[in-house]
């Protein structure tokens, strides 16, 4: 697909290694020739130089041929401009980045009718979204919902002591009542489908699904339940925070902000009244502890520095937050702190590039492609993808005991109607159904694909 | 370095010489001639070197940095001339090693300049394998390696760079390998058409296809002892015109595939490319008239002569050695400036003269008012000064390496004139030059150490110099 990225900046390029791992023809514009060398040098791209709300630029990107048009500079309004441009000569798609939170209430509407966006991502608010996801289930480290919310997936590593380990995953199901499934295991670097015979470890990074209205009970029973975090100490006044405290003071949670900027913290109070704002330096171990860190539920380190959100989520581990985590935006050091022990890391460029992955997966859906809808999990080594079932004789009406996947594929899901079906080995799927599968190899485009 | 896949990627042209040679060996056995025993050999040496070092480098990243690009480039085309010039010692037909590594290299780099002293004794399967090698050498065998084979890595874009000449080196399209694909796609269609052509104007299939390969790859070997001269006007005025649209930059032709017709139109360096040459037909017409009979046989001589030499190629219709002073000196100029960037065409290219003569038109503006602000533009876009700079390192490196050439064929008992052109015409991969290497001469009278160093400046030229020089010097391969 032919695809244009205005802006080679930070996310610009996260979101042009992700497209062009995809497969997708790309198209980097940028004004600055230095910023564009480097992405042209190391990815498969062609660089041209100007400003994206330049008519000649666009028309030199070959913009009237292109599907999508991404526009994600550091400025609202050229990203707007350049995608409303975009879309009068011919652009089929436009997503702009539209980050101030002026821009982002209720005049937010409008203009994307006005200027004929196909849908603004605001990188805070979606950091923000993920971050509140996990504090309400803190025992996970991701949280993914699939098919509208039927059916979610978290995230978690196993504790040594967890009911989960050591006995086959078969044996697992049928002691306990609720009906879920694990459907990939990260151990080490290594991604696995598992099979009935697996053994699950200590240490192990599971993915499990289950039906929206069993997880609790679920979770309950295999005890690794922890109860949602009613105290939380945000790091970092950024927009990050500001739209996290907002989702979290509403579903009231107590909320400690802690940030530098007299001005920002101010600001802060004036836009959340109910949240506890200090205004002071973060990097400051006692003034942490004076907060009463080791009496909070979880913390949030999100400062504009990766070095500093690492190191002071090793501070608050060590002084026992049962939850903590850490905002680290550059993919290298994000690796290093998880290696070093740091459970949960969020990185918003690696979710913003997600968002436009899956919606170009979506938009080569409407040329041929099957895949509904798509969702990276366990740090890229493996994919949710939802389909929607057409009437094959190879796949319909057959027990999924006796069809013959491919190796490391696993339908995960059935939505049949309002219901969502965990699978066994004598359900099958019906035309009309939407499944969801998980893959650790390959690309599929179909679900057909999936047989052998 | 990433030395694995520098020799993986080498390995890898290797085997595509290997299929290659099937080639010129499909055409030995159809003319039944005994030449085709020493082309498999050669196919099958290409086939145990190339399958050897992909197979014993299989490559742990497939990484590509400038540095690797530039040193596989040199690297591939060193190691291809070496396997190229087997089947012409192996079937003897060139007895010396030495004669048949500096024939294939003549080849590949698409010079042309030959130490053969009778081509007509040639067999068909070596003539056509001789000819071959420009075609391939003439847009690039990195580059049909990219159209043909998928790289991981979306690096690849450095060998591009190190093998398409000219000062910017810019994609079409997103992919390098849709790129790659696209200009062998365009290059093999003229070379069709011309065919085409040139069997309508009653030139045999086997001469026709052979001069096709000579001319897309602006390379200049002919199978007759007097060139293109003795064939019909028709063919040789069909000829002109396809020299002189090899020498044009193949960007220019995707244009005219995807119909943006302005932006043909408004490139300066092709309107420089196409003014150069009218007025060097007009000044070679004007000069010679007296020498033939009628202005029809003088401006074709001269249109001939005047687009072989500027865009590198080396055909002759007549003995150009013979021509006035005035003449020659306009010829031997011709053959410094060459054709447009990124066509098949040797030679400093036109783009970079232009650019460097904005910029000293700039630093002479700056001589006179100090303060003044110079931005140099190049088809309507400004050039970063890096390249600005490069090129005129590029510029001084050029003529260093004329100097240092020259010097060391010096001790040649031919004259000024024979050397300092023979340099010339090996550098800027024209192929002939005056006095002993003019049209009707050849290079064989030439010392081996001389042919080896003529060899190794056609290698630079053809690349441009970086990629060999960078590939010679020791501090590349040591670990830093």
């Amino acid at each position: 697909m032919q695809i244009i990225v205005v802006g080679c900046g930070k996310i610009g390029t996260t979101i042009i290694a992700s497209l062009v791992a995809e497969g997708h023809d790309v198209t980097a514009i940028d004004s600055r020739s230095e910023a564009l060398e480097e992405v042209t040098n190391i990815y498969d791209v062609i660089g041209i130089q100007g400003n994206g709300g330049d008519c000649e630029t666009l028309a030199s990107a070959g913009v009237d041929k292109t599907e999508l048009v991404v526009a994600v500079t550091g400025s609202d309004e050229l990203n707007m401009l350049s995608c409303y441009i975009a879309r009068q000569m011919g652009a089929a798609h436009t997503i702009a980045r539209i980050r101030s939170p002026e821009y982002n209430d209720s005049s937010l509407e409008p203009m994307k009718q006005h200027l004929r966006l196909s849908t603004s991502i605001n990188p805070e608010r979606l950091a923000a979204e993920e971050l509140y996801h996990i504090l309400r289930l803190p025992s996970a480290v991701k949280i993914e919902t699939f098919s509208h919310r039927k059916f979610e997936m978290i995230e978690l590593i196993l504790r040594p002591e967890s009911p989960l380990v050591g006995a086959p995953l078969s044996q697992l199901r049928s002691r306990y009542q609720a009906k879920f499934l694990i459907c990939v295991v990260q151990r080490g670097d290594e991604v696995f489908i598992p099979d009935g015979n697996f053994v699950l470890q200590g240490g192990d990074k599971i993915g499990i699904t289950a039906a929206y209205t069993e997880f609790h009970k679920l979770m309950r029973e295999v005890g690794i339940a922890q109860k949602q975090a009613r105290h939380v100490m945000i790091l970092g006044g950024s927009r990050t925070g500001y739209y996290l405290a907002k989702r979290l003071l509403n579903a009231g949670v107590s909320v400690k902000i802690i940030e530098q900027d007299r001005a920002l913290c101010e600001e802060l109070c004036d836009l959340l009244p109910k949240a506890t704002v200090i205004n002071g330096d973060g990097a400051q171990q006692e003034l942490l502890l004076e907060e009463g860190l080791e009496d909070m539920d979880a913390f949030v380190s999100l400062t504009g520095m990766d070095e500093e959100n690492i190191l002071l989520s090793f501070f608050a581990a060590s002084h026992n937050v049962p939850k903590v985590i850490s905002k680290v935006s550059r993919d290298e050091l994000g690796t290093l702190a998880q290696k070093l022990g740091l459970e949960c890391i969020v990185s918003p460029r690696k979710i913003i590039a997600n968002v436009l992955v899956r919606y170009a997966r979506a938009l080569e859906n409407s040329l041929g492609s099957n895949v509904e809808n798509l969702y990276k999990l366990m740090d890229d080594g493996a994919e949710a993808l939802e389909f929607n079932v057409k009437d094959n004789p190879r796949l319909v009406r057959i027990p999924l005991r006796t069809l013959q996947l491919k190796p490391q594929v696993l339908i995960a899901g059935i939505l049949r109607g309002r219901e969502a079906i965990i699978p066994s080995g004598e359900d099958m799927i019906l035309p009309g159904d939407r499944v969801v599968v998980i893959a650790a190899a390959g690309h599929f485009r179909d679900l057909a694909d999936i047989i052998k | 370095m990433n030395r694995r896949m520098v020799f993986f990627m080498t390995g890898r042209i290797v085997l595509l010489e290997a299929a290659l040679l099937l080639l010129p060996l499909l055409v030995s056995v159809i003319y039944r001639e005994s030449c085709g025993w020493a082309v498999l050999a050669a196919s099958a040496v290409a086939l145990v070197v190339g399958g050897g070092l992909s197979l014993f480098s299989r490559p742990k990243t497939q990484t590509i940095y400038a540095k690797e690009g530039f040193v596989i480039v040199a690297l591939s085309w060193l190691i291809l001339s070496t396997v190229g010039a087997l089947p012409f010692f192996l079937s003897r037909e060139i007895p010396s090693y030495i004669d048949a590594l500096f024939e294939t290299i003549s080849g590949f780099t698409t010079t042309g300049a030959s130490i053969l002293t009778d081509v007509e004794s040639m067999s068909h399967g070596l003539l056509f394998w001789r000819s071959f090698t420009h075609w391939i050498g003439g847009m690039g065998v990195l580059v049909l390696v990219m159209a043909l084979v998928p790289t991981g890595s979306g690096r690849s874009i450095h060998m591009m760079r190190a093998e398409v000449p000219g000062p910017i080196v810019g994609k079409l399209v997103p992919r390098v390998r849709d790129t790659a694909k696209i200009l062998y796609l365009i290059y093999l269609v003229l070379t069709f058409i011309e065919i085409a052509l040139l069997l309508l104007a009653d030139m045999p299939l086997f001469d026709s296809v052979i001069h096709a390969f000579g001319t897309a790859g602006t390379g200049g070997f002919g199978i007759k002892a007097d060139s293109i001269a003795g064939y019909t006007p028709a063919a040789q005025w069909i000829i002109t015109v396809f020299m002189w649209l090899f020498g044009i930059n193949f960007n220019l032709y995707y244009l005219l595939l995807i119909r943006a017709f302005r932006g043909v139109l408004s490139n300066r360096e092709l309107w420089v490319y196409f003014g150069v040459t009218v007025a060097a037909v007009v000044l070679i017409t004007c000069n010679t008239l007296p020498l033939y009979d009628g202005f029809g046989e003088a401006v074709r001589y001269a249109a001939f002569q005047t687009v072989s030499i500027v865009t590198t190629t080396g055909y002759a219709t007549t003995n150009f050695d013979l021509w006035p002073e005035l003449s020659k000196a306009v010829l031997f100029l011709l053959m410094f400036i060459g054709g447009c960037a990124g066509s098949t065409a040797g030679g400093l290219k036109v783009s970079r003269l232009v650019l460097l003569i904005k910029t000293v038109g700039r630093d002479l503006k700056r001589l006179v008012h100090p303060r003044s602000v110079g931005v140099i533009k190049l088809e309507g876009k400004r050039v970063e000064d890096t390249v600005v700079r490069s090129t005129s390192a590029y510029f001084v490196l050029y003529f260093l390496l004329v100097g240092g050439c020259f010097l060391l064929v010096s001790g040649e008992p031919f004259g000024l004139e024979s050397n300092l052109s023979a340099v010339v015409a090996c550098i800027n991969n024209v192929g002939p030059g005056f006095g002993e290497v003019g049209p009707a001469g050849s290079f064989a009278a030439y010392s081996g150490f001389s042919k080896i160093v003529l060899s190794f400046a056609m290698l630079f030229g053809r690349l441009e110099i970086y990629p060999l020089l960078i590939t010679l010097m020791p501090r590349t391969w040591m670990k830093d």
